[in-house]
């Protein structure tokens, strides 16, 4: 096990994971570092939501439902200019190797919160007052990035909605293992690598909707993962536009992509 | 949101779009006066007083024998809480934390951790217990940026913070600061706010200017790596203008760093 030597035993996020992060070159799961995951998505995969998505990331499987433009509940909350948007990200109890509680907790109400954000950016809020706009995103298999693979299929699930969107938007992590930047990182590559940075752009001008970062990145490794998520990021926009086409196209229509 | 807000947000943005500046008078990347006052609960194993302006947040770290978690057996834990206390501000409400004390917690905690400053390996009292250290942000009045003054209290309060004698024979901590030691600390991470409204990025905004802020990017830096990061709000930042506020976030960074070690 040459190849095994090579690898630091030092993992600053605490812990050591079971296999090496980075040998020759290759992450754990045989990947380069600049190379994410397959990614599938498909729209419409709800029977009663307006609107759906269903992606795919590696071994993440999320669904994201949308409902509304409806009546506000409490009315109170209501805004006669725009409508409100509530977003719920929440892990299921068998998403992970140990059992999860149901339902919110600190950490999915922290990221509902910033998620809520990116859409309410993407929405054409003044369409609709008075109204209420929900985002649900379930994640069903956890490996590492859900929150990203919750964005991209939450994005498709709005235009699945029909609800007037200024853009779609794409979210892919960056981190660092072994002090090499990596994209999109899985769960142990998560767990035990030296960081972690969630970005979601939007798709015509690229500019930043959400970012997080735990972990320690110098400012050149952060410049470096930026054009790494910047690339990654038009392969999902890909992907989702591939997604809506086909799920239109079903009828015979012709589309065409507009501008 | 009520008419008051939407008054002010307009005032702000008006003072912006005519006079170019701060409704308070500041540079852009000026912070408001800070204050830090350590050690102001003996109850507490370390606490410290922050203003920034007129907010003020208290901060007391409590270090008590814990449970370790299962997969990091002999590893003292780290656990971050914080009140948007109802006295601090008429909008703030009693009742379990909601989403906006969550993501003040969250992000203080990470700035923490992701830092790795404490040394949590040395935090073992014996095989079955470990130090928890408990860091509870209190907001006692809100002007704006908790943020920060809520990291920069933690990291102050944590400078100060010392570790009680564990007396194994009648199983009790002895909280004395002379029989103690040191919490064991690797570094400072000090936190940058940036809020961006009418077209502008201005450093520790202000409660008008929160009112009226589009978007928010908090930095969190030790020495020269970035250690956390944090946008919420709606508006968009572009990747320059995120590097921009990184830069600042460097740039504060001793000033800062120099408080917390007081």
């Amino acid at each position: 096990m040459k190849l095994l030597l090579k690898v630091s035993k030092v993992n600053f996020m605490g812990g050591k994971s079971d296999v090496p992060l980075l040998v020759d070159g290759k992450r754990c799961d045989g990947r380069r570092v600049d190379e994410m995951r397959p990614i599938t998505v498909s729209v419409g995969v709800l029977e009663k939501a307006i609107g759906s998505a269903y992606v795919e990331l590696g071994n993440n499987k999320v669904i994201a439902g949308v409902y509304g433009p409806k009546e506000c509940i409490p009315k109170h909350h209501s805004d006669p200019y725009r409508a409100i948007v509530k977003a719920r990200y929440t892990m299921a109890p068998f998403s992970t190797d140990e059992h999860g509680r149901a339902g919110p907790n600190r950490r999915s109400t922290e990221l509902s919160k910033v998620i809520r954000h990116v859409f309410e950016n993407l929405i054409f809020l003044e369409v609709y007052p008075r109204t209420q706009i929900e985002i649900y995103m379930e994640v069903l298999q956890a490996d590492g990035s859900t929150r990203c693979a919750a964005i991209n299929a939450a994005s498709v699930a709005l235009a699945n909605a029909g609800i007037q969107v200024r853009d779609l938007v794409a979210a892919v992590s960056v981190g660092k293992v072994e002090n090499q930047v990596i994209l999109d990182l899985k769960r142990e590559e998560d767990n035990f690598g030296q960081s972690d940075m969630p970005i979601a752009f939007a798709s015509r001008n690229k500019e930043v909707l959400l970012y997080q970062m735990d972990g320690k990145l110098t400012r050149e490794e952060m410049e470096k993962a930026f054009g790494m998520a910047r690339n990654a990021a038009d392969l999902i926009f890909e992907k989702q536009r591939e997604a809506l086409k086909a799920a239109y196209a079903k009828d015979g229509a012709v589309i065409e992509e507009q501008g | 949101m009520s008419i008051i807000s939407e008054i002010t947000k307009d005032s702000v943005l008006n003072y912006i779009a005519t006079e170019g500046k701060r409704i308070d008078g500041r540079g852009f990347d000026d912070y408001r006066e800070i204050k830090v006052e350590k050690g102001f609960i003996k109850s507490a194993e370390g606490s410290a007083l922050v203003s920034i302006g007129k907010t003020k947040v208290l901060v007391g770290v409590k270090v008590d024998p814990a449970e370790p978690f299962s997969d990091r057996p002999g590893e003292g834990i780290i656990s971050t809480n914080a009140e948007l206390l109802p006295l601090a501000y008429k909008e703030f409400e009693t009742g379990p934390p909601n989403e906006d004390s969550i993501e003040l917690a969250r992000v203080v905690d990470r700035g923490i951790r992701s830092a790795d400053i404490i040394d949590t390996a040395s935090l073992k009292i014996n095989e079955e217990k470990v130090w928890g250290i408990f860091i509870d942000i209190y907001v006692l009045d809100y002007d704006g940026n908790l943020m920060d003054a809520a990291a920069l209290a933690a990291m102050a309060a944590l400078t100060e913070a010392y570790i009680p004698k564990y007396d194994e024979q009648n199983k009790k901590v002895i909280r004395d600061r002379a029989q103690g030691k040191p919490l064991p600390l690797r570094g400072i991470v000090t936190e940058c706010t940036f809020a961006k409204m009418g077209g502008k990025i201005m450093i520790d905004p202000c409660l008008e200017e929160e009112m009226a802020m589009e978007g928010r990017l908090t930095i969190g830096i030790m020495d020269k790596y970035v250690v956390s990061g944090q946008k919420a709000e709606q508006a968009a930042f572009t990747q320059e203008e995120l590097f921009a506020c990184i830069d600042k976030a460097f740039a504060k960074h001793e000033t800062l760093k120099k408080l917390a070690m007081g």
